[in-house]
C-alpha cells in the first residue's frame, strides 16, 4: 500500500511538471509581454524596462521557469497586480467562502441524487422513468445563466424569501441566511446530470447476476436496490463524486458572481476580468494539484470501497 | 444457377444504414433532428444575409413591449414619469430605505404640484428652469416625431436600442452555433489526430501523449478556459473558437486512441500491411472509417456543451466583442432589464437556445444509441 502510494506520487511529478510549464508558456508567452500588461497603456519605455527587471522577464527562459517554481514551492507569489493584497493571502481568506457554500451542496446534491436515481431505476423502464429523463435534458439544456438570473429576480428580489446578494461575517450567518438561495439553484442545476449519470450506474448494476440470485432469494426489490445494488453502484458514485470536488471549485464561479459571494471562483474572474496574472497562475497550478490528489485519493478508496481491486 | 443466387443475395446493409435504420424509427429523435435542421436553416439563411440582415436597425421603440403585452412607447412612459410623483424605478418591497424614499418622492410631488418648478431634484433653486423647459418640451415634440417611424409594439418586443428581438436572437443564434460547431469540431480533429498518433503507433508517442492528456485533464476543464481567456487578449468569434476547441480535445483523444489500439492489430490492418500499405493509409483510409463513428457522436456531445460554454464565455465578456449579437451577450443585457420588468430579452434567448440545445442533446442520445450501443 505504502509502496503504491510511493510510485503514485513519483509519477504525479512528471505531469506537475507538464502542468507548470503549460501554466509558464501560457502566461509568459501567448499573453504577450506581461511588463506591457501591468505598466498599463500610460507609459514609458523606462518604465517598460524596470518592470520587466523587476518580474524578471528580461532574464533568460530558462531562469524565469526557476523563478517560477521557486514560487510555487514556496506558496509565495507575491502580490496582485491589481488590488496589491499577496496571492498567499488571497487564496486562505476566498477559500472559506467557496466551502461554505460547496461542502453542504455536495452532500445534498448526491444524496438527493442518489435517491432519485434509484427511484427512477426502480420504474425502469416505465412512462415516469422516461419523463423524468426527458425532463432531465431539458433541464440541462436551460443555461445555468438563466436559472440564477430568474431564481435571483423572483425569490429574492421579489418575494423578499432570501437576501439578494451579500456575505457576513460569522459563518452560521453566511450558511443559514446568505448561501440559502446559492445553495439551492446549484442543486436545482446540479440534480440532472447528476440523476443521470447514477442511474445508468444502477441500470448497469440491475442485469448483474447477484441481482438474479437475490431475487431467487425472494428478496423485495425495494431492499434488493436499496441494500445490494446501492453498495455495489456506490463505487462509480464515490469516484465521480471525489474526482468532480476540485473542478466544483471552480465551477461555482458563476453563482458566486451573482451573489457576490467571496469565494475561489469570483476571484478567478476578477483576476481574468482584471489581467491579474499571478492569482489566475496561482490557482490553477494549485487546483491543478489538488485534483492529481484527489485522483490518487479515489483510487485509494476504490480500494476500500470493493475488496477485489488490485492496486498496481 | 451460381449467378441467380449471387445476384439475388442481398447485401447486409452497413453500420451508416443500420444506424440510420434505427434512428428513423425513433420518434423522438427525428423531431429533435427536424428541430435542430430548422435551427441550421435559419442559421444559414441568415449567414448568408437573407434573414436578419438588419438586425441591428432600430425599428421599435425603445423596450418596445411584445404585441400581446400591449402598446406603451418609451417617450409616453418618460412624459409620464416626469410629471407624476411615482417614477422609475419602481419601489422594492425589501428596500429597506424604502420608507425615506417615499417620504422624498412625496415631498418632491408637493413641489411640483405647487407650480414651484424653479426647484429642481436637489432642493436648489434653479434660475434656468424656465430656459430648459422651454427646451425640453421642443426636444419631446422632436422624439415624439421621431417615434411615429419607430413602432410602438414589435411582435417579441425590442430591446434597449430599439432592435427586434426576434432578428436580434436569430442573429445571436448564428454566433451561438457557429462557435460552437467550429470548436467542436477543432476539438475532434485534435483529439482524433493525437489519439490516432497515439493509439496506432504506441510506445514513445504513446507515452507523451498521454502525459499531455494527463497534464490536461489534470487542470479543470473551466479553469483552464479561464486562464486561456485571460492570456488572449483579443476578443472575437476565432479567439473564442480556439479557446474551446484547444482545451477540449481530451474525451475524444481518450476514445479515439484506445479504438486504434484495439484496431491496429485487427486482420484487416494486417492485410492493408501486406499489400504494403503505408503507416497513413492504414491509419486513415483503413482504420478510420471503422472508428469514425465515435468521432461523430463526440463532435455532437461537445457542439452541445461548447454551445452552453460560448453563452457562459459571452455573458461574462470574454467572448464575443461589443456589438456581435449572441445568446450570451443578449442574457448579459437582459439581467439588468428584467429588473426594469423587461423580460423579452431574457425569454427570447433563453428559449431559443434551451429549444435548441434539448433538440440537440435528445439527437445526440439517439445517434450514440443508434451507432454504438456499447457507448454511454
Amino acid at each position: 500500500m505504502t509502496a503504491y502510494i510511493l510510485r503514485r506520487l513519483w509519477q504525479m511529478l512528471p505531469t506537475l511538471l507538464g502542468v507548470v510549464v503549460l501554466v509558464f508558456l501560457l502566461f509568459n508567452w501567448v499573453g504577450g509581454d506581461p511588463a506591457y500588461i501591468l505598466a498599463g497603456k500610460m507609459s514609458n519605455p523606462e518604465q517598460i524596462a524596470n518592470i520587466r527587471k523587476q518580474l524578471g522577464v528580461d532574464e533568460p527562459f530558462w531562469v524565469q521557469l526557476w523563478i517560477f517554481i521557486k514560487q510555487i514551492v514556496s506558496m509565495d507569489f507575491g502580490a496582485s497586480w491589481s488590488t496589491g493584497e499577496t496571492v498567499s493571502h488571497v487564496l486562505a481568506t476566498r477559500l472559506g467562502p467557496s466551502l461554505t457554500v460547496l461542502v453542504p451542496l455536495t452532500i445534498l446534491e448526491t444524496l438527493l441524487s442518489i435517491g432519485l436515481a434509484l427511484g427512477v431505476a426502480y420504474v425502469r423502464g416505465s412512462l415516469t422513468d422516461r419523463m423524468v429523463m426527458i425532463a432531465c435534458t431539458v433541464g440541462m439544456s436551460i443555461s445555468i445563466l438563466v436559472y440564477i438570473i430568474v431564481f435571483q429576480y423572483v425569490l429574492a428580489y421579489q418575494w423578499g424569501l432570501f437576501p439578494v446578494q451579500g456575505w457576513g461575517d460569522s459563518f452560521s450567518e453566511n450558511l443559514f441566511h446568505y448561501a440559502l438561495l446559492p445553495i439551492l439553484i446549484a442543486l436545482a442545476v446540479g440534480i440532472a446530470p447528476s440523476l443521470r449519470l447514477f442511474r445508468t450506474f444502477f441500470l448497469d448494476e440491475i442485469n448483474q447476476d447477484y441481482v438474479r440470485t437475490a431475487r431467487a432469494k425472494g428478496l423485495s426489490e425495494k431492499r434488493i436496490l436499496w441494500v445490494h445494488v446501492l453498495r455495489n453502484a456506490a463505487i462509480p458514485i464515490v469516484t465521480h463524486v471525489m474526482s468532480n470536488l476540485p473542478a466544483l471549485l471552480i465551477g461555482a464561479f458563476l453563482i458566486e458572481r451573482f451573489f457576490s459571494i467571496p469565494g475561489i471562483g469570483r476571484e478567478v474572474i476578477l483576476a481574468v476580468e482584471r489581467s491579474d496574472f499571478p492569482v489566475i497562475k496561482a490557482i490553477t497550478i494549485y487546483v491543478a494539484v489538488a485534483t492529481m490528489f484527489f485522483n490518487l485519493l479515489t483510487d485509494l478508496m476504490y480500494k476500500a470501497l470493493d475488496p477485489r481491486v488490485q492496486l498496481k | 444457377m451460381l449467378n441467380t443466387l449471387s445476384s439475388t443475395t442481398p447485401t447486409s446493409p452497413g453500420l451508416w444504414a443500420l444506424a440510420w435504420r434505427r434512428l428513423r424509427s425513433d420518434r423522438l429523435a427525428m423531431l429533435a433532428l427536424a428541430v435542430v435542421a430548422l435551427f441550421l436553416v435559419t442559421l444559414l439563411l441568415s449567414a448568408t444575409g437573407l434573414v436578419a440582415k438588419n438586425w441591428d436597425a432600430e425599428i421599435g421603440v425603445n423596450y418596445a413591449p411584445p404585441t400581446f403585452v400591449g402598446a406603451q412607447s418609451a417617450e409616453e412612459r418618460g412624459v409620464q414619469d416626469m410629471n407624476t410623483a411615482e417614477a422609475l424605478p419602481p419601489e422594492n418591497p425589501r428596500d429597506p430605505l424604502a420608507a425615506v424614499i417615499r417620504q422624498l418622492r412625496a415631498e418632491r410631488a408637493v413641489v411640483v404640484g405647487s407650480g414651484g418648478a424653479a426647484i429642481d431634484d436637489y432642493g436648489i433653486v434653479d434660475p434656468l428652469a424656465g430656459e430648459i423647459a422651454e427646451i425640453r418640451s421642443g426636444q419631446g415634440k422632436d422624439h415624439a416625431a421621431a417615434a411615429i417611424e419607430r413602432r410602438a409594439t414589435l411582435p417579441f418586443g425590442a430591446d434597449k436600442w430599439g432592435h427586434d428581438i426576434i432578428l436580434k436572437t436569430i442573429k445571436g443564434s448564428e454566433t451561438s452555433i457557429v462557435v460552437g460547431l467550429s470548436a467542436a469540431l477543432l476539438a475532434t480533429v485534435l483529439g482524433t489526430l493525437f489519439g490516432a498518433v497515439a493509439g496506432y503507433y504506441g510506445q514513445w508517442l504513446d507515452d507523451f501523449f498521454n502525459w499531455f492528456y494527463s497534464v490536461f485533464t489534470s487542470i479543470p476543464y473551466l479553469l483552464l478556459i479561464l486562464a486561456v481567456a485571460a492570456v488572449l487578449q483579443q476578443k472575437g468569434v476565432l479567439t473564442i473558437v480556439l479557446i474551446l476547441g484547444l482545451t477540449g480535445w481530451t474525451g475524444v483523444f481518450r476514445l479515439i486512441r484506445a479504438e486504434y489500439i484495439k484496431h491496429k492489430s485487427r486482420e484487416y490492418v494486417l492485410a492493408a500491411d501486406a499489400i504494403g500499405a503505408s503507416d497513413m493509409r492504414r491509419m486513415f483510409i483503413h482504420i478510420f472509417p471503422n472508428v469514425s463513428h465515435v468521432a461523430l457522436v463526440q463532435l455532437s456531445i461537445l457542439s452541445v456543451g461548447f454551445i452552453k460554454s460560448e453563452v457562459i464565455l459571452s455573458f461574462l465578456g470574454f467572448g464575443v466583442p461589443v456589438g456581435v449579437a449572441s445568446w450570451g451577450s443578449m442574457l448579459n443585457e437582459a439581467q439588468n432589464e428584467l429588473i426594469l420588468g423587461k423580460w423579452w430579452q431574457l425569454a427570447a434567448a433563453s428559449v431559443a437556445m434551451a429549444v435548441l440545445v434539448t433538440a440537440f442533446s435528445l439527437f445526440t442520445d439517439a445517434l450514440r444509441d443508434a451507432l454504438d450501443p456499447k457507448l454511454r
